[in-house]
């Protein structure tokens, strides 16, 4: 089968298509949606050992070859993210079905997930710098219907905010992909990548990687530019909060990785340390919301700046060391993420409220809750032997031994900032005398733990079994650190 | 306040045909000349809103029957499938295939898969135009 690559995105497309004819019947739209995702990820799963042991598949779409038609590229980076999508998505859509609501679950829901997951597996697929911009796009416009569907006030308010930022990043997107393809004559990500190499001395290649910085820290919310996403993504509920934190802001990072091994690897001094000064005051910064506020939401989104800084640092660092961590942080931060939120929105469902200062004592009626929700927290400050502390070992590691002492200590103590502020929450929601006495009746909370814990639980496998990972996010650094191996593998040479 | 628009409803009538016809024909050019399913599609819209213009929305809603919105889907599913079909024949994905024929009153003719992809964006042109403008026009 040679059209391997294509399954994980041609998957959902078909069933966003079906849902749209179905989307009177709610109980049409969940069975449709649960097989679609369940095959998305089984198809994604034989496609990753394909890559295994075949290395790098390709498509040259319309069967024109590459450089000059599109070519989808699964190298194991992709489809490892592909694979992680797919399944964080299949649990955000068991979740939502006792949390999103009716009104939702009739306009459209169902399909727009797909379309989005639809976007997040083209952007990690596609081997064409403009394809990427249309996949992009595909991925917002979903996420625009996301965060407004239900229209409630505050949704609407934060949605002109989300849009205008990201129109105005999409347009500077197009302007720079054409500003390459001047350059470089080319789209193909490879064959940009063999141009790129041959006049690398240019300063031109320099401004256009500060340019797609730009565009991807914008869609990645690095630190200047992250100024739209606390508010934006606490507009929407849990599940499609889960799904944005999880996925959107990675994809950015995605794209900032893959460029900037792929493309803007030539004048390390100039952008590299850009990066890592933009990566530690992102920390910073996330450091600083996730202990200043009070409430679940934004706790939690406050921990996705401070991801993307980590994962920011161990791209500058650029070492093989610094990347096996950043695709272990970068897998990692995605499922704990989506673990979090859908176990954050959960609490907020039980309490009633996002706000911390009238939380306390869920612990009593809710304990597996409760336990759950410190794993997740553990593994997210990376406490071994939990998922995040192989990918921050590695980043820190190479930190010191790039001499890039302070960013390095900045990451050991950000990690001490995220697991105080998520044991904090754990504290005030769980283990604090509530101010007022909590009701008797216990909320039936079942199918909402199910897939949350799931994920939970494919965290702490994943973190355990760094082992048998170990293989796998080895090949995707040797592609990463050896673009050659890419290059070779789409323009077949 | 209630306009005589006889004469008006009377033309719509006949250039809504004339229209759709130069659509169809804009439509089939696209395979070699300029043209092709998006424009088509735009044109079509344009002749609906013409009639919506001359009669009401109430009418025009009447007379077509489907849901717009359903259009959408339909030539989503085309342009999809269309794609689709060559994981049958284990060939990239958008491979398309075309042939020339021999067919009465049309002579030499190519026939191509492109076509059917084609169509699939001129159904989903219509459906998106049309929703457009009726979730506009009726919010007044």
């Amino acid at each position: 089968m040679i059209n391997l690559p294509v399954l994980p995105i041609l998957i959902p497309l078909i069933a966003a298509i079906v849902l749209l004819f179905v989307s009177k019947s709610i109980l049409a739209q969940r069975v449709v949606s649960v097989i679609a995702s369940a095959s998305t990820v089984v198809s994604a799963m034989i496609l990753m050992a394909k890559v295994k042991s075949d290395g790098i598949q390709t498509v040259d779409m319309g069967s024109w070859p590459a450089p000059f038609g599109i070519t989808l590229v699964s190298d194991m980076l992709s489809i490892l993210l592909v694979l992680t999508a797919s399944i964080i998505t299949l649990c955000v859509v068991l979740y939502s079905f006792r949390s999103i609501g009716n009104g939702r679950e009739r306009f459209y829901y169902y399909p727009i997930v797909q379309f989005l997951l639809l976007g997040v597996n083209g952007s990690f697929t596609t081997g064409d710098i403009f394809n990427l911009f249309v996949f992009f796009e595909i991925m917002l416009m979903s996420s625009y219907v996301l965060i407004v569907i239900g229209g409630t006030k505050i949704q609407l308010r934060e949605s002109i905010k989300y849009i205008l930022v990201n129109v105005i990043s999409s347009a500077i997107f197009v302007i720079a992909v054409g500003f390459l393809y001047s350059v470089t004559g080319s789209l193909n990500m490879a064959h940009i990548s063999a141009r790129i190499s041959e006049i690398s001395t240019e300063p031109i290649i320099t401004v256009l990687a500060v340019l797609f910085l730009i565009i991807f820290g914008l869609k990645g919310a690095i630190f200047p530019l992250y100024f739209w996403l606390p508010g934006s993504y606490a507009a929407p509920p849990a599940p499609i909060l889960a799904l944005f934190g999880s996925l959107l802001t990675k994809v950015g990072i995605y794209a900032i990785l893959r460029t900037y091994t792929l493309f803007f690897y030539h004048d390390q001094p100039f952008t590299h340390d850009l990066m890592s000064l933009l990566a530690l005051l992102t920390i910073v910064a996330g450091v600083i919301g996730a202990l200043a506020y009070r409430d679940v939401k934004q706790i939690l989104i406050y921990n996705i700046v401070i991801a993307v800084g980590v994962l920011l640092f161990g791209i500058a660092t650029m070492t093989e060391e610094s990347i096996a961590g950043t695709v272990f942080y970068l897998i990692h931060d995605m499922i704990i993420k989506a673990a979090l939120f859908l176990l954050g929105g959960m609490i907020i469902y039980i309490a009633g409220t996002s706000n911390l200062t009238k939380m306390g004592g869920l612990i009593r009626q809710y304990p597996a809750l409760g336990w759950t929700f410190l794993l997740a927290s553990f593994g997210l400050a990376g406490i071994p032997p939990l998922s995040g502390f192989s990918g921050k070992l590695l980043i820190v590691r190479s930190g010191f031994s790039e001499g890039e002492y302070v960013g390095a200590i900045v990451v050991l103590l950000s990690s001490l900032a995220v697991l105080y502020s998520v044991v904090n929450l754990f504290m005030e929601a769980f283990w604090k005398t509530p101010e007022t006495p909590l009701p008797d009746v216990k909320k039936r909370t079942g199918s909402l733990f199910i897939p949350a814990a799931s994920l939970v639980l494919l965290s702490v496998l994943y973190g355990v079994g760094t082992e048998a990972v170990y293989p796998y996010v080895m090949q995707a650094v040797q592609t990463l650190i050896h673009p050659e191996i890419y290059i070779d593998a789409v323009l077949k040479e | 306040m209630k306009t005589n628009d006889v004469i008006f409803q009377t033309i719509a009538k006949v250039v809504f045909f004339m229209i759709i016809f130069f659509a169809v024909h804009l439509f089939f050019a696209g395979h070699y000349h300029p043209g092709g399913g998006f424009v088509g599609g735009l044109l079509t819209s344009g002749a609906i809103v013409l009639l919506m213009l001359a009669f009401d929305m109430k009418t025009i809603k009447k007379g077509f029957l489907i849901d717009f919105k359903w259009l959408i889907s339909l030539g989503l599913l085309f342009s999809a499938g269309t794609a689709a079909g060559s994981l049958i024949f284990n060939v990239p994905f958008f491979t398309h295939a075309y042939d020339y024929f021999q067919l009465p009153l049309f002579g030499k003719t190519s026939l191509h898969t492109a076509m059917l992809f084609d169509l699939g964006v001129y159904l989903v042109v219509i459906g998106v135009t049309m929703t457009i403008i009726q979730t506009i026009g009726e919010s007044e």
